[in-house]
């Protein structure tokens, strides 16, 4: 049986040179990127807002949006959306945050099922008070940010400090511009897409210790190669496992996005970018050559030292 | 790389079968696993996403408990003064303390002496005192007393309101007849209830709502309520509104004769004579006793039945009531006296409690998120199966099956800790996959090179191993990092998935390191390749 070689033995691309191209466009994606942050702003779900989302099933056929929406816009609840959500009968129902504290949002939810009645199922309700919102907002936050501490630390201790910055950099690179896509897309921006963005570095980061691991075993062994080649060979040598990884992971990500349902839908959609289009890019395009404007290597001989300067 | 000893064959191959078998119960009808002994049953527990059920998150009213701390040190005050006989003006709550003013030619020193009586040490862990006291006694311009509630006191009384509401929480929750309820605190002055397969928390939410503090107290009939309300009102009543429509002002004073504290039963039922629903109850001895002075000195005057002040009902005492029982009538269905029991025989919480945040999933969509993380987990694993073995081939069949024995291990590991499965949590396991495929992918690439380097088949297998187990490694400790991370932050499904994950690396790193090697080194000896077939 021939197997199959989705990368020939030896490539030979010269992914380096490529850095004059890939570090300005990805410095303009992370502009545009934390600028849809500011200006177009993300599509905060209920963990982080506060409010009610209620999930029904009609009980009669398709869910008749534009009844339900004048039965529910009379109820003075504010900003009421509904969404098709799936099957078409089944009805995604957001109620802002209303004022008045805690108690004011569960009247909220009393008022809609009174609104609506026994015509749907309720098949999911979740209200989040004011006081969780804000605290789930910081935990999300403070958590994405102990993760990366973390991971700098362990790098630091595991490689030179060049490396642990390197990886920081792509690190933060890949979580600006899903932060960008989950802005452009409107992707509901709720606790698992903080799953999804500590997944994502979790991931990228493997990729780009994979290649870090082979680029110290490179320094080691040839120690007068110059420093651009050097990392050319480490990730060629790498890149065949990285395409492999990237396609199984790619094919248990796409099983989820097609047959996972709705509920995990933004979750697995946030990952599918983050993963495989960014993860991948960044561990070959920024991570790997940013090592030589970090300086690693230089002073191990002088041949690699005029590159820089070129 | 390649030579194992036997026993250390045999411990990896142990511990993988002993932690596949743990994933057993997972699979078996439940009334089969229930006659094996209780370290054997441990399971899977589907969480309330897959199985439905109702999460709801309570916070204690701090404020609530705060005020009536001061209240109560207020009549304790009082009634220390007026014990003492010591004259006194001004006395009231002012932020965390109570002020009163001794009046001239009293003993103030006496006096002074007499409220610090009042301030307690307060107990630290196993009853050893901390220093620390109840109270705060400062004196000002030789009259005005200060007691401020230390901030320890207010904490200790915010915990015990919480571990009170708890219990009272629990009887009302059980009464509710629901399975295995989830009822824990939750940060300082939080208190977790979780209800699986409950399909509307209306009824729960309005149980968990009430403080549910019953009053008994006497209608102040010297004017009516009305007129009590343009201005006039007795320093000793109130006016409370009655609990259902239409709002009928009623003045009652404020003096409470029988509190619901000493009621021992409360039962449902029906008035013989009007067949109304109505609530029968059953006094203490105490209950009893203050009740029967009460009715005997009272008849033919109205009395208040007051329940979270509001007037339930005001009947007027046609006879002494001696026997200790009676029953309360007002506009209940069926369902709200049966409530009313409920909520009277487990007791008043000692604060109210607020919902801040409610999650609820009907089973209907618990039943459909099994159903698609079921199929989209089995359609993951069937592209990656088929990928490997397109790929690698025979040492792909290898891969398959340490990533099979991999899922198994990962479940039997949830089973042990008895761990919550979400649907997040699936998406975990099948992101496991990947990683765990990761782990063969890289083994494999190495060895690979190996071979193209120039090695023998059997030298390039153990140099591949050797190489690719150190990179295993490091890249899965910056998932595991996260993963951790994840766990700490994270509520609910999302820990789920950080659970699943956590437990996958673990599984993924074990098993690269000894499963696939054990595999392949044991293939080698017996087949003694020339060439490497991947």
């Amino acid at each position: 049986m021939r197997l199959l070689r989705i990368v020939p033995d030896d490539t030979k691309f010269d992914f380096m040179r490529f850095r004059r191209i890939s570090f300005p466009v990805s410095a303009l994606l992370s502009i545009l990127a934390i600028s849809l942050y500011f200006f177009h702003g993300l599509n905060f779900g209920i963990d982080f807002k506060g409010g009610t989302l209620i999930e029904v099933q009609s009980k009669s056929g398709p869910a008749d949006l534009a009844k339900m929406r004048s039965a529910l816009g009379s109820l003075g609840l504010g900003e009421v959306q509904l969404q098709q959500f799936g099957a078409p009968n089944d009805v995604l129902i957001r109620i802002a945050e209303q004022p008045g504290g805690e108690t004011a949002q569960q009247a909220a939810v009393s008022k809609v099922r009174a609104a609506l009645g026994d015509e749907v199922d309720y098949r999911r309700v979740e209200v989040v008070g004011p006081r969780v919102s804000g605290e789930l907002l910081s935990y999300g936050v403070v958590g994405l940010m102990l993760a990366i501490l973390a991971i700098l630390i362990y790098l630091w201790f595991r490689f030179e400090w060049q490396f642990a910055l390197g990886a920081m950099i792509a690190n933060v690179h890949d979580i600006v511009l899903t932060i960008g896509f989950m802005s452009v897309t409107q992707i509901d921006f709720d606790l698992t897409s903080i799953a999804a963005l500590l997944t994502i570095l979790g991931y990228s980061l493997n990729d780009t210790v994979v290649i870090y691991d082979r680029i110290r075993e490179m320094l080691r062994r040839y120690r007068k190669l110059p420093m651009p080649d050097l990392l050319n060979a480490s990730v060629n040598q790498t890149l065949s496992r990285s395409v492999i990884t990237h396609v199984t992971v790619s094919l248990a990500l796409l099983a989820l996005l097609l047959f996972g349902g709705q509920a995990i839908h933004s979750f697995t959609a946030t990952m599918m970018f983050g993963v495989v289009l960014v993860g991948t890019y960044t561990s070959v395009f920024i991570a790997s050559p940013i090592l030589i404007y970090l300086g690693v290597g230089t002073g191990r001989d002088a041949l690699t030292a005029p590159d820089r300067n070129k | 790389m390649l030579y194992f000893t036997r026993w250390k064959a045999a411990a990896i191959l142990l511990t993988a079968f002993v932690a596949c078998l743990f994933a057993v119960p997972n699979f078996l009808p439940e009334k089969m696993v229930q006659s094996w002994p209780k370290w054997a049953q441990r399971h899977v527990v589907l969480g309330l996403d897959l199985q439905g059920g109702s999460h709801i998150l309570l916070e204690v009213d701090t404020n609530a408990v705060r005020k009536e701390k001061l209240e109560s040190l207020r009549d304790d005050v009082r009634r220390v003064l007026r014990d003492a006989r010591v004259g006194y003006t001004g006395l009231v709550v002012r932020g965390n303390s109570v002020e009163v003013r001794i009046r001239e030619g009293s003993n103030f020193d006496q006096a002074v002496e007499k409220l610090r009586e009042l301030s307690q040490p307060l107990g630290g862990i196993l009853g050893s005192t901390t220093g620390q006291r109840s109270l705060d006694v400062t004196t000002e311009a030789g009259s005005l007393v200060r007691l401020t509630v230390t901030e320890p006191a207010i904490v200790e009384r915010i915990r015990q309101s919480v571990e009170q509401s708890i219990q009272i929480i629990e009887r009302r929750v059980n009464e509710l007849g629901t399975v295995e309820p989830l009822i824990q605190r939750q940060g300082t002055d939080r208190i977790l209830v979780q209800v699986p397969g409950l399909q509307d928390p209306t009824r729960l939410k309005e149980l968990l709502g009430k403080t549910a503090k019953l009053d008994f107290r006497m209608v102040d009939v010297s004017m009516p309520a009305e007129q009590a309300l343009q201005g006039r009102m007795p320093p000793d009543s109130e006016i409370l509104y009655s609990a259902t429509p239409p709002k009928t002002p009623y003045l009652v004073e404020k003096r409470i004769l029988v509190s619901g504290g000493d009621l021992t039963d409360a039962q449902p039922g029906f008035d013989q004579r009007t067949n109304e629903p109505i609530v029968s109850f059953r006094f203490n001895t105490s209950g009893a006793r203050k009740f029967a002075q009460v009715t005997q000195e009272n008849v033919g005057k109205p009395f208040a039945i007051i329940l979270d002040n509001q007037v339930i009902s005001a009947p007027v005492i046609r006879e002494p009531i001696l026997g200790g029982s009676g029953q309360i009538s007002g506009s209940f269905t069926v369902e709200s006296a049966n409530d009313l029991a409920i909520l009277l025989r487990a007791g008043a919480l000692p604060a109210p409690l607020t919902i801040i945040e409610e999650r609820t999933v009907g089973p209907g969509l618990g039943q459909d998120s099994i159903a698609k993380g079921k199929t989209s987990s089995y359609v993951g694993a069937a592209m990656v199966i088929a990928f490997m073995l397109a790929t690698y081939g025979l040492f792909g069949l290898f891969a398959n099956i340490a990533v099979a024995i991999n899922v198994a291990m990962i479940f039997g590991i949830l089973s042990l800790l008895n761990a919550t499965l979400t649907l997040p949590g699936i998406a975990g396991i099948v992101l496991t996959v990947g990683i765990a495929v990761d782990s063969n992918v890289l083994i494999y690439e190495r060895i690979r090179e190996e071979v193209r380097g120039g090695r023998t088949p059997i030298n390039a297998i153990d140099a591949g191993f050797s190489r690719a187990l150190a990179t295993i490694l490091d890249s899965n400790i910056t998932t595991f990092i996260a993963a951790a991370v994840l766990f700490y932050i994270g509520t609910g499904p999302v820990r789920g998935f950080a659970v699943t994950l956590g437990i996958g690396i673990i599984t993924t790193v074990f098993t690269a390191f000894t499963l696939t090697r054990l595999i392949v080194a044991y293939w080698v000896r017996w087949r003694r390749p020339q060439r490497v077939p991947i």
